[in-house]
């Protein structure tokens, strides 16, 4: 029975599977996280269309339902009018729609020919690589790829990889083609090459659902945006409406078409909150970043010249992936810059291993505070035992026990001595971190210090941070909530694809700059 | 008339490793579908017993043979079970199933010892393939039915894994499940399939012991072998023909370990019966490590290529590892 459904898709030819996707009221929970709260979504045949959002928006949830990797809670897919049963990847196979991960799911220690032939209803029992290997020629050339059939996928680059998946689907039939993140790690050059090849896919008629948090990818490539946040569907846009459309169309007359900005007001909120930490000015600085060249197989940032005074809190906005990782470990000591030097307190440090960061009173919070930062599994007296200045090969346990209570008393912690940190709610590892932090400490590197907490806490860790500002340390934060990069930063610097901006005065920040400056234009 | 001896010594020992091929085999589609079956030891033992008490009861070592493979089939399928279903440490369970099933052989068995039975059909060499020079003489005129069985079994694998659609798949669903899933595989039931066809042969490898290459039943009657056969498909590089060969040289080694302690009477036997372990693992150091690929960089694209593909010796990127379908 499937068989033959799959045989029919696969006789039909590829300009006429022209498919129109529509996602109805689709609910998908995780637990207490509500990842698809009543989504909707139109894709238009031969339309590239955008799902822009932040990490954590819902997205890749709503996609992996349409490609039957997750199963939905509630709510309808509709394929050209007729409600489709979508269960399982192979029912979306079926229904030709076909899914690029973000991470390509291939299968690396086999050759491109291999896995172009894995799973393909076209393949024979019998293998006959020439065969495939015609069919996979002459695909690769309608799209100027320059793939080795016999190379093996674990030597391709992440571009190689997209373009072998691409042209696997398109090899089965589909008619639908959803990318997760496709720009990620791939090269300006194989980046040309993957939207031309979408937009020929798109004239031939197929519909191409284009996820990412790039606007200028979305920008330059799509015809349609749809924004996320938060589990719901916040705004789209028609980003090709003809002349007409765009004249009396959503955007008043005479002010200038910008898409980026309203994109980025979708994504973030309009307001944005007024700072509220107070200046402290002291002229020392604590860290000190001089031509820093940092270099990771996907992106290449340059710094000019950055000095952090003791006591100011610096904020690193960007949208997520841009590098603000990359550059916090650099600062911590944790990757060696490609050229450049890192003074911390007047000290230079490049290149010194990170226990001479760790003793220059840098400290380095991640964002995966279970994974990272803490340990699962030891109780927050056996955290300050680790801690604890080792004498002997025994642990003082009344010692770790008596700071264990003095920490959880200062840092209001939810715990006992002896709970185990992963039974901490988020805030309270968060606190169980601040509380471990040592004192007194020049620079402190944060990523995200407030993500899952709830308000009250959030308030109270930035109470502490500012309490460990007027101490002289400086604090360089990663967020992605504009609002706490507004109110606690004294300067504001935004990553965006690869490049930095100058640091910034955060009070004289606007949701309009910001977005600008987020979407690339600074 | 030396090298006619030579070739009947290496033929003997050739013919010798039979059982290991078959649960080399076993091990290696086991093994390729992501699932380590650890319990080799003791399923073996136990279907070494089984088959020897089912060909004996029957008068009929066919059937015995099938017997065997059922319980090895069954003990697989607890392997599974326990692996893919409950998704529980596949090491623990293969490593308790060894120890039970070896110690059930010996209690079960335990009135069938040392008492003659059933055995496989005499040797009979192959008419034209037996001419071949140097091959003839080595691979087709010492062997019986189970040998021949042997070289079919190692051939039809290699087919399979490598000109089969079906063979792709398996090796798809060890390497990355997620996206054999994803492209509409039932990695569970293959899983399943996989680990009991692997299951069933080293059944068959127990039978072949005890009704043919150590013919009869005694306790611990075929100790060590099922530990070896792990380490070959390791050596092996879970390639069915590197698999094999690594069998039959150990089955070599063993023969040359024992004329070797005829011949030098004044070194302790001991060192001839683990030599042929200590080498075995000398290779698999030899044929791991970094230094081949850096050697083989040096070649050109073609060459380096299919020599890579002999050589490569990574394991299913999934092996061991339970399919988590989010």
């Amino acid at each position: 029975m499937h068989r033959r459904k799959a045989r029919i898709s696969r006789r039909t030819p590829a300009n006429s599977s022209t498919v129109k996707v529509e996602l109805r009221h689709i609910h998908k929970r995780f637990g207490n996280v509500h990842a698809n709260d009543d989504v909707s979504l139109t894709v238009e045949a031969g339309t590239i269309h955008g799902l822009l959002g932040e990490n954590g928006a819902g997205k890749s949830t709503l996609v992996k339902i349409l490609s039957g990797f997750i199963s939905r809670d509630s709510g309808e897919i509709v394929l050209d009018g007729r409600p489709a049963h979508i269960q399982s990847p192979a029912d979306a196979l079926r229904y030709g729609i076909g899914m690029l991960h973000q991470d390509p799911l291939d299968f690396p220690p086999l050759t491109a020919i291999e896995n172009f032939m894995a799973g393909s209803p076209t393949t024979p029992a019998l293998l006959n690589v020439r065969a495939a290997e015609r069919n996979f020629r002459a695909l690769c050339r309608q799209f100027n790829f320059d793939l080795d059939p016999h190379a093996r996928v674990s030597d391709l680059t992440v571009g190689e990889r997209q373009q072998l998946e691409i042209v696997r689907l398109l090899a089965n039939g589909a008619g639908t083609l959803i990318l997760d993140e496709p720009t990620t790690g791939i090269s300006a050059t194989q980046k040309t090459l993957l939207f031309d090849a979408l937009r020929r896919l798109a004239q031939e008629g197929k519909s191409i659902i284009f996820v990412s948090h790039k606007l200028e990818d979305v920008e330059a490539l799509c015809d349609c945006v749809t924004v996320m946040r938060r589990g719901r569907v916040v705004g789209e846009l028609n980003l090709r409406a003809n002349g007409a459309g765009r004249a009396h169309g959503d955007w008043p007359a005479g002010e200038r078409f910008d898409v980026a900005a309203r994109i980025v007001e979708m994504m973030f909120g309009r307001e944005l909150a007024m700072p509220v930490k107070p200046a402290i000015h002291q002229d020392e600085t604590a860290l000190v970043l001089e031509g820093l060249l940092l270099r990771s197989d996907r992106l290449e940032m340059h710094i000019g010249h950055l000095a952090v005074r003791r006591g100011e809190v610096i904020g690193i906005a960007g949208l997520e992936g841009s590098g603000q990782q990359l550059f916090l470990l650099t600062c911590a000591g944790l990757e060696h810059p490609a050229a450049g030097s890192i003074y911390v307190s007047g000290r230079n440090l490049t290149r010194q291993p990170y226990s001479a960061f760790v003793k220059a009173g840098v400290c380095y919070l991640p964002a995966d505070r279970l994974r990272e930062g803490l340990i699962s599994g030891l109780s927050i007296q056996e955290h300050v035992a680790l801690r604890m200045p080792s004498r002997g090969i025994f642990i003082n346990r009344a010692a770790a026990a008596q700071e264990a209570e003095r920490a959880i008393a200062t840092f209001n912690i939810r715990g006992r001595p002896d709970t185990a940190v992963e039974q901490l709610s988020g805030g309270n590892q968060q606190r169980t971190q601040l509380a471990l932090m040592p004192s007194p400490l020049n620079v402190l590197l944060m990523e995200h210090p407030t993500r899952g907490l709830d308000i009250e806490s959030t308030l109270w860790v930035w109470q502490q941070l500012i309490a460990r500002c007027n101490q002289g340390t400086a604090i360089l934060f990663a967020s992605s909530d504009l609002d706490e990069i507004v109110q606690y930063s004294d300067r504001v610097i935004v990553f965006s694809g690869g490049r930095i901006s100058p640091p910034i005065a955060a009070a004289a920040l606007t949701a309009d700059s910001l977005g600008q400056m987020i979407g690339g234009r600074f | 008339m030396e090298s006619g001896q030579l070739f009947i010594i290496l033929a003997t020992a050739i013919a010798s490793a039979t059982p290991l091929v078959f649960a080399c085999i076993g091990e290696t589609i086991t093994e390729r579908a992501g699932v380590i079956n650890l319990s080799a030891e003791g399923t073996i033992m136990l279907c070494a017993m089984v088959g020897f008490v089912a060909a004996k009861t029957a008068d009929n070592v066919w059937l015995g043979f099938v017997a065997a493979a059922l319980v090895g089939a069954l003990i697989a399928l607890v392997v599974a079970y326990g692996a893919i279903t409950l998704k529980q440490s596949q090491i623990a369970i293969g490593f308790v199933l060894a120890l039970l099933c070896s110690d059930l052989s010996a209690y079960l068995g335990n009135p069938y010892v040392r008492i003659p039975g059933p055995t496989v059909p005499p040797r009979f060499a192959i008419p034209l393939l037996q001419d071949m020079p140097f091959i003839g003489p080595l691979l087709f005129r010492e062997g019986d039915i189970l040998v021949y069985a042997g070289y079919a079994l190692i051939g039809a694998t290699w087919f399979y894994f490598y000109r089969t659609r079906g063979g792709l798949t398996l090796r798809a669903i060890g390497e990355q499940p997620a996206a054999a899933f994803a492209r509409g595989h039932n990695v569970i039931a293959l899983r399943y399939a996989y680990t009991l066809i692997g299951g069933a042969l080293m059944g068959i490898a127990g039978a072949a012991f005890s009704l043919d290459f150590k013919a009869g039943w005694s306790y611990r009657h075929t100790a060590g072998y099922g530990w070896i056969a792990l380490a070959i498909v390791i050596f092996g590089g879970w390639n069915p023909l590197r698999a094999a060969l690594g069998a039959y040289l150990f089955g070599v080694l063993q023969s040359l370990a024992g004329v070797a302690q005829s011949t030098v009477p004044n070194v302790p036997t001991q060192v001839f019966t683990v030599a042929p372990f200590v080498l075995m693992i000398l290779a698999l150091v030899l044929t791991s490590g970094d230094w081949l690929d850096r050697l083989l960089s040096y070649l050109p694209v073609n060459v380096r290529r299919s020599l890579a593909r002999i050589i490569h010796t990574a394991p299913p990127a999934a092996l061991g590892r339970p399919f988590e379908q989010d």
